[in-house]
C-alpha cells in the first residue's frame, strides 16, 4: 500500500489543449479520494496520468516514494476500472481476471487462489467460465472490479465506473465499492460527475473546474463551506441559490436585489461595503409567517418527490425576478402562483465576492 | 416485412427461379458434358442428361491428363492452384493485418503517408503493373516456383484497409487495459487483437482464396515448367489443342474439378464464420 502525490502536475495535449493547470496534493495511504467536476474539466486526464496512459507534461506524480512519470502502466502497480469496463470479449471471466497476473508470471496456483478469492468477494463464482457478452451490466462491472482486485495494487483508479448502470444498480454497486475499499484498505482515486457518488464515497473530495482543483476537502466541509461560487453551485442538489445584493450600510446585513427588506445576517468584515453574492441552499429556506420572512417567493413550479418537494419560484417583489429554489417537506402542499414567505437559517448563509467568486470569510 | 400479396410472392419466386436457372444451367451442362464420350459433344446437339462415361472421363483427367494439352495430370495442376491460392490468402492476411496494426496502433513518422501510399496501390492491380512485376520476379529467379506464383500477388491494400477499419472499432480502452495488464505490443496483438479478428480473418480467407484460385494471367506468364501449371490456365491450354478438336468431355471434367476446391472452402469456412458472427460480443 502506498499514498499518492501530485507535485505541480500540468498537462498539455499535443494539439495544444491545456487540460490540467497545475495540481498539488497528496492522497494518504488507504484514502478514498473522489475527483468530481463538470464534463471536460480534466478528471479523466488526471486519472490517466496516474495510470500512465497519458504523459505528464510538467510536474511529478509519486506513488509511495517513487516518481512514476517515466514508468510503463504495468510497472506502476495500479489497477484501473474503466467506464465501459474494457473486458476482453473473447476471454472467459476467469481469463479476464487472470490475464494480468499471467503476464507478470505469477505462479499458476497463486493465480487460481487470487481469482477464486476475488470471485468469492464479488459473487462471481458461478460465472467464471462465461464470456463478458453473456453477463449483465452489473456482473460485468464486478468482473472489472475483480480484474483490479486480483492484481493487489497500490492504488485503484476508477473512471466513472458506474455510469453505464441503471439507477438502482448504481446505488448497490456504490455501496459495494465502498465496502470493498474499506475491507482492502487500498488507496483509491475515483472520477465521477455524479455528486451523490462523490459525497457518499469520498473520504476526501477534489472539486475540479477547467483543469484546476477548486477545492479539496471532506465532503461535508465542502458542502458547509464551499470555497468558490463554482464549488457552491456544483456541490449540492438542487444547486445553491445565488442572490446578488449589496452590503447594508451598517454592515449588519445584506440588501438583496429584488427584496425590499434587509437580510439580517451579517456578512464577514472582509466584504467591505460594496456588492456581494449571497448563496443559500434550497434546504436552508423555511416557510414562516409574513412578518418573520426574509423574502417572498412566487411559486412557479413544484416538483413533488415524495419525501420532499422542490419548489421553483421567483422573488415576489423583484424587478428582474431572480429564481429561487426551495426544498420543502413532502407533506406540505404548495400550488403554483402561491406566495411563500421564507426565512433563512442564519448559520447557513454563504457570502462570495462577486468579482473573483471567492468565499468571504 | 410481413405482407400478404400472393401475386408479389409468385412473381418474386419466378424471378428467383429464373436467376437460379441462369446461374446453374451452365454448370449443369458442364457436368453433363463431362459424363459423355468425346463425340457426343461434337455432334451438334448438346445433351441435357448425364451420360455413362463419367468415371472413365474423370479417371483420364486425373490420371494421365488431357493428351492434346501435354498430358499434365489434373491432380498436379489442382495441387499447384491450391498451393498458390493458399499462399496468396495466408500471405495477404498476414501482411495486411500486421500493416493495419502498425497503422492504427503505432505513432511513427509518415504514418498517414504510409497509409495513403498503401491505399493508392488499390489503383494498381496486377494487370496494370504486370510487365515490371514480371521483370522483378524474373531477375529474382522466381519464375517457375510457388514463390513466383504467389509473392507478387500478396500485397493487399483492400485487406489492409478492412483490418484498419476493424481495428478502429475496437475500443481504445481495451488496448489501455492490456497495457495496464502488462501486455506489450506483441502480446496485445497475439492475445487480444488476433482472436478478436478471427471472424474477419475467416471471411477474408474465403474471398482471398477464391481470388488466388482464379488467377489466370499471372500464372500464365511466370510458369513455363509444366510442373507449375495451375488449373485455370491449364483449362485454357486444353482449348488450344493443335490440329485436333478440343476434347470437350475432358475439359468439362477438368472444369468441374477446378470448381470443387473453392466451393469446399466456402462451405467449410462458412460454418466457421457464421459461428464467429453468432458468438460475437457487444
Ligand atoms: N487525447 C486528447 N487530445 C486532445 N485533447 C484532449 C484529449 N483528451 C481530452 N482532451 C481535452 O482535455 C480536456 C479534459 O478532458 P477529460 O477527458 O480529462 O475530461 P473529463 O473531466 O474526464 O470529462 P468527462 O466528464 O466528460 O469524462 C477536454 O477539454 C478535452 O477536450
Ligand atoms: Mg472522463
Amino acid at each position: 500500500m502506498a499514498g499518492l502525490e501530485f507535485i505541480g502536475v500540468r498537462k498539455t495535449y499535443p494539439n495544444g489543449v491545456q487540460a490540467i493547470h497545475g495540481i498539488d496534493m497528496a492522497v494518504a495511504d488507504g484514502e478514498f479520494v473522489v475527483i468530481v467536476g463538470p464534463s471536460g474539466c480534466g478528471k479523466s486526464t488526471l486519472l490517466r496520468m496516474v495510470a500512465g496512459l497519458e504523459t505528464v507534461t510538467e510536474g511529478e506524480i509519486r506513488i509511495g516514494e517513487n516518481r512514476v512519470n517515466e514508468l510503463e502502466p504495468a510497472d506502476r502497480n495500479i489497477a484501473m476500472v474503466f467506464q465501459n469496463y474494457a473486458l476482453y470479449p473473447h476471454m472467459s471471466v476467469f481469463d479476464n481476471m487472470a490475464y494480468g497476473l499471467r503476464n507478470r508470471r505469477t505462479p499458476r496456483d497463486e493465480i487460481a487462489r487470487r481469482v477464486a478469492e476475488a470471485a468469492g468477494t464479488l459473487q462471481l463464482e458461478g460465472l467464471l467460465d462465461r464470456r463478458p457478452g453473456q453477463l449483465s451490466g452489473g456482473q460485468r462491472q464486478r468482473v472489472a472490479m475483480g480484474r483490479a482486485i486480483v492484481r493487489e495494487p497500490e492504488a485503484f483508479l476508477f473512471d466513472e465506473p458506474l455510469s453505464n448502470l441503471d439507477a438502482k444498480l448504481r446505488v448497490q454497486m456504490r455501496l459495494e465499492i465502498k465496502r470493498l475499499q474499506r475491507a482492502l484498505g487500498t488507496t483509491s482515486l475515483y472520477v465521477t460527475h455524479d455528486q451523490v457518488e462523490a459525497m457518499t464515497l469520498a473520504d476526501r473530495l477534489i472539486v475540479m473546474n477547467a483543469g484546476v482543483a477548486e477545492q479539496v476537502g471532506r465532503p461535508l466541509e465542502i458542502y458547509d463551506a464551499p470555497a468558490t461560487l463554482f464549488v457552491a453551485g456544483f456541490i449540492g442538489s438542487p444547486a445553491m441559490n445565488f442572490l446578488p445584493g449589496t452590503v447594508a450600510d451598517d454592515g449588519s446585513g445584506a440588501n438583496l436585489d429584488g427584496v425590499d427588506r434587509t437580510l439580517l445576517v451579517a456578512p464577514p468584515a472582509s466584504a467591505g461595503r460594496g456588492r456581494i453574492m449571497v448563496g443559500i441552499r434550497p434546504e436552508h429556506l423555511e416557510p414562516v409567517s409574513r412578518e418573520e420572512a426574509a423574502m417572498e417567493v412566487v411559486v412557479e413550479l413544484v416538483e413533488a418527490l415524495g419525501a420532499d418537494s422542490l419548489v421553483h419560484g421567483l422573488l415576489a417583489d423583484g424587478g428582474e425576478g431572480a429564481a429561487v429554489t426551495v426544498r420543502l417537506d413532502g407533506a406540505r402542499r404548495v400550488a403554483a402562483g402561491e406566495v411563500l414567505s421564507l426565512a433563512v437559517a442564519p448559520n447557513h448563509v454563504h457570502f462570495f465576492d462577486p468579482d473573483d467568486g471567492k468565499r468571504l470569510a | 416485412m410481413v405482407e400478404n400479396r400472393p401475386w408479389l410472392t409468385v412473381f418474386s419466386h419466378v424471378v428467383l427461379c429464373l436467376g437460379v436457372l441462369v446461374t446453374a444451367l451452365p454448370i449443369w451442362i458442364a457436368f453433363v458434358a463431362s459424363t459423355h464420350p468425346a463425340d457426343s459433344m461434337l455432334s451438334g446437339r448438346t445433351p441435357l442428361l448425364p451420360g455413362g462415361h463419367m468415371i472413365e472421363n474423370y479417371a483420364t483427367v486425373l490420371g494421365s491428363g488431357v493428351r492434346a494439352a501435354g498430358s499434365i495430370p489434373v491432380g498436379t495442376m489442382l495441387w499447384n492452384s491450391f498451393v498458390m491460392a493458399l499462399m496468396i490468402a495466408v500471405g495477404k492476411i498476414a501482411i495486411s493485418i500486421i500493416a493495419a496494426y502498425a497503422i492504427v496502433y503505432f505513432r511513427f513518422p509518415l504514418r498517414r503517408t504510409c497509409f495513403w501510399v498503401i491505399f493508392i496501390t488499390l489503383m494498381l492491380p496486377v494487370e496494370v503493373r504486370i510487365l515490371p512485376t514480371f521483370g522483378v520476379v524474373a531477375s529474382l529467379g522466381m519464375l517457375n516456383s510457388y514463390w513466383g506464383l504467389s509473392v507478387p500477388l500478396i500485397a493487399s491494400a483492400t485487406a489492409t484497409f478492412l483490418f484498419r477499419q476493424f481495428f478502429l472499432t475496437v475500443p481504445e480502452e481495451l488496448a489501455e487495459a492490456a497495457r495496464i495488464d502488462g501486455a506489450g505490443p506483441f502480446k496485445f496483438f497475439r492475445d487480444i487483437l488476433l482472436p478478436l479478428s478471427r471472424t474477419n480473418i475467416a471471411a477474408l480467407f474465403v474471398i482471398l482464396f477464391i481470388f488466388g484460385w482464379n488467377q489466370y494471367l499471372w500464372p500464365l506468364l511466370v510458369t513455363t515448367d509444366e510442373g507449375y501449371y495451375t488449373i485455370v490456365m491449364g483449362i485454357q491450354r486444353m482449348l488450344q489443342a493443335e490440329d485436333a478438336e478440343p476434347a470437350w468431355h475432358e475439359i468439362m471434367a477438368t472444369s468441374m474439378l477446378a470448381m470443387l476446391p473453392p466451393v469446399l472452402v466456402v462451405v467449410f469456412m462458412q460454418r466457421l464464420f457464421v459461428k464467429g458472427l453468432i458468438e460475437q460480443e457487444k
